[in-house]
């Protein structure tokens, strides 16, 4: 049976309405512009194209500097209602195979990284005591528009797209579960998540993963969720070319564990400005 | 202009042997394959040394002898290994002369330059990072941060001693070891590093310098047993080492080209602006990624500031690099000249207009005249390629929009400058710049304290000051 049928317990006598699951990009629902799916437990799910991936790097990139230039309490408020909206949406989740722990875990890590929006800059930047007569000041900003490859789980989702969103980056998410991803995707457009800041797409990395390392407007690269080490070498060749940051664990991730900072400063570019002082 | 005497750094403080080896777990020897280059003083010609050329063999050695020092090393109570640093520092600032003079005659930079910023840089630096040595814990790295191992380090020639110390001091204050290879037109500084390290009794093997062009550099960066790679050079090599490291886990910074904007607004105070743009483009030759080599200037000014410009460029002296009064040295090599030349050909050709002061350059040696083009477009590639020479590219603006986006539109964001009396127009400029320094009302200031890094195609990762630390823990 479809995953989307199994939520809300199907009635008798009644027949359910099913939801079509779609890409994510630039706040919109669309269908893959290649008019492909592909099934997975049932449902026909988007199967997400070069076209669809280069379309969410412009969405990520149009939407990125106002993202970014938002005041870091207002990111923070944006974060927390994203915390607010899966705690209100945990039986769809439920649905979707996810255990109470995780869907707890998750709401929480939004929480958590809500509350960063505002102290990073004070945690990863600061004054430095130069040795002459100048304000010296080192603060992080973020590095632009990332390219995700996301691990399948609903906790190791939001462990990838929390911290950089948290600092003004935006995203474009190629993800491994779908119906739990796009399920998400409705979480974020409806939590005053601005058009564009995080873009979906479902389908297989393998075939879009290549264009995204490969594309110049994309400044980062997170290979977390990529599984064979052949491919993720390719990745990270191909994101060579323009000097992409790269993101390659070298050890499978316990996104139980606290994440620390290195999950938001490696998608972070410090910033340090110079001015004498004198009368 | 005043007509000024000769005065010339003696050469006698500095001792340079006709030829040396690699500096390989506390001993120099020969390569393996015997292979050798000559290095030259840019400034005459003249040969200065040979050294060995380190094959794919004697990386290995260099490597494998770093690895067995890391045990010990890495092991070594934080307070024991700051000493040691401490230790090196003191004997660079008791050497300083000498190795200033060794780094003009080198590199071909100006005497005042090695004496007053390099040198002085470098003691810093290893001042700095010595007393992080024993305080990792509360660098915000997590409670017990771990070194990585073997750094593999690749430098370039504009700052040969100065960027062996951003390489060196942190690699070694979080308990790394470290094979680094100098640039091939400027090992002396390096090598002469090595006879520090003796002096200070570093163990042997946790700091080895390998001698070599290009393909030294490769067999370092893709040997097996490097845990991590640094970069300072251009961001073609730069984008072939992320890939050769592509897939291996190593860790990697990269600190590359950039072509800096020099943003100057109708309010700035002319005279200071002026000095802060020769400072920009012509310090070290404009041998410096982060030089501001676009200026940007607010139309209303540009031909009150150009005229200003031209005069100050005339005062410019160029010649001797041992000279005390020589502001624009040699051309570190002929490659480097031949490169610099071709770009402001092309310059010409494309249709900005070039001048120079009147200029006598000395008959031998690699020289080239303080030069700036006007009227060029952004699509000219004199405004898109790094020139790394004291070549400057004028272009106008209207506003202050129109500056941030002609500055940002460059795949390069390593450096900026913003000249204005307004404060309210700094911080809003700063914060738009994409890059990672932004002098305001100054230029080309630089402290062991203070990060420094690129944007984009400038490459990831900071040097100096507390971030500087992360690149070499775990």
């Amino acid at each position: 049976m479809p995953k989307s049928v199994k939520s809300p317990a199907p009635e008798p006598g009644r027949l359910t309405v099913r939801k079509t699951y779609k890409l994510y990009i630039g706040g919109k629902f669309p269908r893959s512009e290649s008019g492909r799916t592909f099934v997975v437990d049932g449902d026909n799910v988007s199967l997400a194209s070069r076209k669809d991936a280069r379309d969410a790097v412009l969405a990520a990139r149009a939407a990125q500097p106002k993202w970014a230039a938002a005041t870091a309490y207002n990111r923070g408020q944006v974060l927390y209602r994203i915390a607010e909206m899966l705690e209100a949406r945990r039986a769809e989740f439920t649905a979707l195979g996810v255990s109470d722990s995780e869907l707890s875990a998750a709401v929480d890590r939004w929480v958590w990284y809500a509350g960063w929006s505002d102290k990073i800059a004070q945690v990863a930047g600061g004054a430095n005591p130069v040795a002459g007569p100048f304000f010296n000041i080192s603060a992080p900003e973020p590095t632009g528009v990332v390219a995700v490859v996301a691990p399948g789980s609903l906790l190791g989702l939001v462990s990838v797209i929390a911290p950089a969103i948290v600092t003004g980056n935006t995203v474009v998410v190629l993800a491994a579960g779908p119906q739990i991803a796009i399920s998400l995707a409705e979480v974020l457009a409806t939590s005053d998540v601005p058009g564009g800041v995080v873009n979906l797409l479902t389908g297989r990395y393998a075939e879009t993963a290549p264009w995204l390392a490969a594309h110049d407007d994309v400044n980062a690269l997170d290979l977390t969720g990529v599984e064979h080490e052949e491919l993720a070498a390719e990745l990270e060749r191909a994101a060579a070319g323009s000097l992409k940051r790269v993101i390659r664990p070298q050890a499978a991730i316990d996104f139980t564990a606290d994440p620390g900072l290195r999950p938001m400063t490696a998608l972070l570019e410090t910033k340090t400005v110079w001015h004498p002082k004198g009368y | 202009m005043f007509e000024y005497a000769p005065a010339p750094e003696s050469r006698s403080v500095v001792d340079i042997a006709g030829s040396y080896g690699l500096f390989i777990d506390g001993e120099f020897d020969g390569g393996k394959d015997g292979n050798v280059l000559k290095t030259v003083n840019p400034a005459t010609e003249e040969v200065l040394a040979e050294i060995s050329v380190a094959g794919p063999e004697d990386i290995d050695r260099a490597v494998a002898a770093a690895r067995r020092a890391f045990g010990t090393w890495s092991a070594l109570p934080g307070a024991e290994r700051a000493k040691y640093l401490f230790r090196i520092a003191r004997i660079i600032q008791e050497r300083s002369r000498e190795l200033a003079v060794l780094e003009s005659l080198d590199n071909g930079k100006p005497i005042r330059e090695s004496r007053d910023v390099d040198l002085p840089l470098v003691a810093a630096h290893f001042f700095y990072y010595a007393g992080w040595a024993d305080k990792l814990a509360y660098a915000g790295f997590g409670p017990d941060p771990k070194p990585l191992g073997v750094a593999g380090q690749v430098i370039p020639w504009n700052f040969p001693l100065l960027m062996l110390a951003w390489k060196i001091a942190p690699a070694l204050a979080t308990g790394n070891t470290v094979v680094l290879k100098p640039a091939e037109t400027t090992p002396l500084s390096a090598l002469f590093f090595a006879d520090v390290c003796r002096q200070a009794e570093l163990p042997p093997g946790v700091v080895n310098i390998v001698t070599g062009a290009g393909d030294t550099g490769a067999y370092l960066v893709e040997h097996p047993d490097v845990s991590k790679v640094a970069f300072t050079g251009s961001t073609e090599v730069g984008r072939e080492i992320a890939r050769s490291v592509a897939g291996t886990g190593k860790r990697l910074t990269l600190e590359l080209g950039g072509k800096a904007a020099n943003i100057v607004f109708d309010d700035a105070p002319i005279d200071q602006a002026v000095e802060g743009i020769v400072n920009g483009i012509f310090f070290n030759q404009g041998h410096v990624c982060c030089a501001g080599s676009r200026l940007l200037v607010q139309e209303s000014i540009a031909e009150e500031l150009l005229t200003s410009l031209k005069r100050r460029m005339a005062t410019l002296r160029v010649g001797d690099p041992l000279d005390k009064n020589t502001d624009i040295g040699a051309i570190n090599s002929a490659a480097q000249l031949a490169r610099i030349k071709e770009l402001s050909d092309i310059g010409a050709a494309e249709g900005a207009e070039r001048w120079s002061p009147e200029c006598p350059l000395p008959d031998r040696g690699f020289w080239f005249a303080p030069t700036i083009f006007t009227g060029v477009t952004q699509a000219h590639r004199i405004a898109r390629e790094e020139i790394f020479g004291p070549v400057l590219s004028v272009l106008t603006f209207r506003t202050p929009d129109e500056a941030v986006a002609k500055a940002n539109n460059t795949p390069y964001g390593l450096s900026a400058g913003i000249w204005t009396e307004k404060g309210s127009r700094i911080l809003a400029v700063a914060d738009k710049l994409r890059a990672g320094v932004v002098w305001a009302n100054t230029f080309n200031k630089f402290d062991p304290a203070s990060p420094f890094g690129g944007y984009k195609e400038s490459g990831y990762g900071r040097e100096g000051g507390r971030h500087g630390l992360e690149a070499y823990l775990a």
